[in-house]
């Protein structure tokens, strides 16, 4: 017999190429996605050391990160951004790596077209030059974002040095209530255990709510492991992990599919596998949840009132906390819900998959979106698109007063040109309330699609569960 | 690879805690590569909206202006993936942060491209920022051979770090030198692994 071993122990095992006396292991990475925010550095490295891509099919590149998101784009529409545009067009076609360009039908942000093509697989290791890469571990692969330079180490070797993580798992019992999501879910675990939490490990999320959700919730939980502190998040594989792969583009066929899909199936954690570290969540426990401060720690649920510092324990976390009230013009002790937004964001690779916008359609059909408030939907591929308007769901927006725009990072990162004004207050479906992220002085509160839905018909902070009846 | 034996140079407190990658270069910064990420390290809060400097703001101010040591809070260079944090850290002339604790990829950036995370028990980050602030004189002298944090008044400090980390500093080695070393074991493994997985080689 051999020892109990967790899904992350499985899919280790099988991609070591060897060990070195150092404890560090060689690890083969079946699948980069290279992106046009960060990446140009790498090309450059190789070029200079005159390396080709070992593997070119398993690396795609793609533009998101710096791409408009207006009706009609091009490579241009944003000015700042053509000049690495045009780098990553060109060293793609100099390396000869697959590139989706702006007007490709299978553009879109990274770690959405990713599971979407089947580019990503149960089983594989799978890296990319951004931290939310995790959101592929929903699929039962080991994913994790790497800088610049290991981007270029696995374009020249697909393989990375690294050292093993230690390991979590974070068991989600219980049923969820109504107006509450994946989103919520995971907003509540980094609320309630912070996000230093699990630095250094790898996170399994587990439990039969898990076993429960569809695969694009249970992306969005594996998306926010990096605000948790851990590089990676992964879940076991299921029938609906592959019944998710089953059919997509780049998803093994025949007699092939038939031999992959047995092996995948062995990728579920033993019982009685050890984990150095475990925390349990009953869900039944969690409201909507929606940030405050300036980190994803500073979390609340929509119906509280904001956190008084002068009654936090930690010194760190009472400093933190006066600093972001200050930042974010609140007050403690007052209520959230209620407090006027100047802008709503539905996109980034956290929310900006189909069921994302089905709920968030399901909230604001009918209704108009608050004069004065800029409200966003940026679908996170092409191929997103093209299914939320198969379905109508872009007239619904629209009719209500949403912007239905083209696929990408848009206000999660603001490098294409979509900001938020210095003083102006959003609430966003993104991953990061940090100061100044959706541009310099923007006030950003995290939630879910549905109560980022309500809370632009309100014109404020609402709690989605008085519209839903 | 830049080497990294020692270093010894004014070192700025900075004691707050989940210092992010987006405040160490914000989006602005990777606008063009014309840009110095150097200038723009930390911009949202060393600069006003209309470009001037903030005063209070500690690299604004002298002798924290030459800093070539930051003294940080647990947690540090969290977020982002964005390796340009590191190098902004390197244009503005730091060789080395100290902190209770660093964020994984932003640990290996470092590492990659020669910048010491040098992590210090929070107590002794604590007293040394403290020191620093008060200080005329806030130099402090980090010795990666011995291992070794010296501050002001006095403060001395052991530090650990991991073998491989230390060797590649003290020698400047790039990794891709390691890995590049290391062809044979990976066509080795590809060979096998295309008999086990062919889908992995095989997009369908
Ligand atoms: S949407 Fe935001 S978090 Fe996701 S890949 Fe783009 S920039 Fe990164």
């Amino acid at each position: 017999m051999s020892a109990p071993r967790t899904v992350f122990d499985k899919i280790w095992d099988q991609h070591v190429i060897r060990t070195l006396t150092d404890g560090r292991t060689l690890l083969h990475i079946d699948r980069q996605m290279i992106h046009d925010g960060s990446n140009r550095q790498a090309f450059d490295a190789m070029r200079q050391m005159n390396l080709k891509v070992r593997n070119l099919d398993l690396n795609i590149a793609v533009v998101d990160h710096i791409v408009s998101s207006l009706p009609g784009r091009t490579g241009e529409s944003h000015p700042p951004g053509i000049e690495r545009i045009h780098a990553l067009r060109n060293n793609s076609h100099e390396f000869d790596m697959e590139f989706y360009d702006v007007n490709d039908p299978r553009q879109g942000i990274v770690h959405v077209i990713s599971p979407e093509t089947g580019f990503t697989l149960p089983g594989v290791t799978f890296v990319c030059g951004d931290s939310h890469t995790a959101t592929n571990g929903a699929l039962g692969a080991l994913a994790w974002g790497i800088g610049t330079t290991e981007v270029m180490y696995v374009m020249a070797t697909q393989s990375l040095l690294v050292r093993k993580p230690q390991q979590m798992r974070i068991t989600f019992d219980g049923s969820m209530a109504k107006g509450v999501y994946a989103k919520d879910l995971i907003l509540y675990l980094i609320g309630r255990h912070g996000v230093k939490c699990a630095t250094g490990f790898a996170v399994e999320y587990a439990g039969q709510t898990i076993r429960d959700m569809p695969m694009e919730a249970r992306m969005t939980v594996c998306n926010m492991s990096i605000e948790f502190g851990a590089r990676m998040g992964l879940m076991g594989v299921d029938e609906a992990t592959i019944d998710y792969v089953r059919g997509r583009k780049f998803a093994p066929k025949g007699a092939m599919w038939d031999r992959a899909s047995a092996q995948w199936r062995e990728l579920a954690t033993d019982a009685d596998a050890p984990f150095d570290k475990e925390i349990h969540i009953d869900c039944a426990d969690v409201k909507p949840q929606v940030s405050w401060g300036n980190s994803p720690q500073e979390m609340m649920s929509v119906d509280d009132r904001i956190p008084d510092p002068a009654s936090m324990r930690d010194p760190e976390r009472r400093a933190s906390a006066e600093t972001a009230l200050k930042y974010m013009d609140l007050q403690p002790g007052q209520p959230l819900i209620g407090t006027p937004i100047d802008y709503a964001f539905i996109g980034s690779c956290t929310n900006s998959r189909l069921s994302d916008l089905e709920v968030a359609a399901a909230i604001v059909k009918g209704r108009r979106v608050r004069p004065g408030v800029q409200a966003l939907v940026v679908p996170g591929s092409m191929d997103v698109k093209a299914a939320g308007e198969a379905i109508g769901l872009d007239k619904v927006f629209t009719d209500a007063g949403f912007e239905w725009r083209n696929a990408g990072c848009s206000m999660c990162v603001t490098s294409n040109g979509d900001v938020v004004l210095p003083g102006k207050r959003s609430i966003s479906t993104t991953n990061r309330n940090f100061e100044h992220r959706q541009g310099p002085k923007s006030r950003t509160h995290l939630a879910s699609p549905a109560t980022v839905a309500a809370s632009a018909i309100a014109g404020a902070i609402a709690d989605v569960r008085k519209l839903m009846n | 690879m830049e080497r990294f034996s020692q270093v010894e140079g004014v070192a700025a407190p900075m004691m707050v805690a989940n210092i992010n990658t987006d405040a160490l270069s914000p989006t602005a910064a990777g606008k063009s590569t014309s840009v110095d990420i150097g200038k723009l390290l930390f911009a949202n809060s060393r600069y006003h909206l209309d470009g001037s400097e903030i005063e209070d703001f500690v690299l604004n101010r002298p002798p924290f202006r030459e800093a070539k040591i930051l003294v940080a809070g647990e947690n540090f260079g969290c977020g982002s993936s964005r390796e340009r944090a590191v190098w902004a850290l390197q244009k503005f002339g730091f060789r080395c942060v100290i902190a209770p604790s660093f964020a994984d990829i932003f640990r290996d950036n470092s590492y990659q491209n020669g910048l010491l995370p040098l992590e210090l028990p929070p107590e002794a980050c604590q007293a040394l920022a403290d020191t620093l602030t008060k200080s005329n004189d806030p130099i402090v002298r980090v010795d990666l051979e011995k291992q070794e944090v010296t501050g002001p008044n006095g403060l001395r400090f052991p530090f650990g770090i991991s073998q491989e980390r230390k060797m590649a500093l003290l020698e400047g080695l790039d990794e891709i030198s390691v890995l590049r070393r290391m062809e044979p074991d990976i066509d080795a493994f590809q060979a096998r692994d295309r008999i086990e997985r062919p889908w992995i080689y095989e997009r369908g």
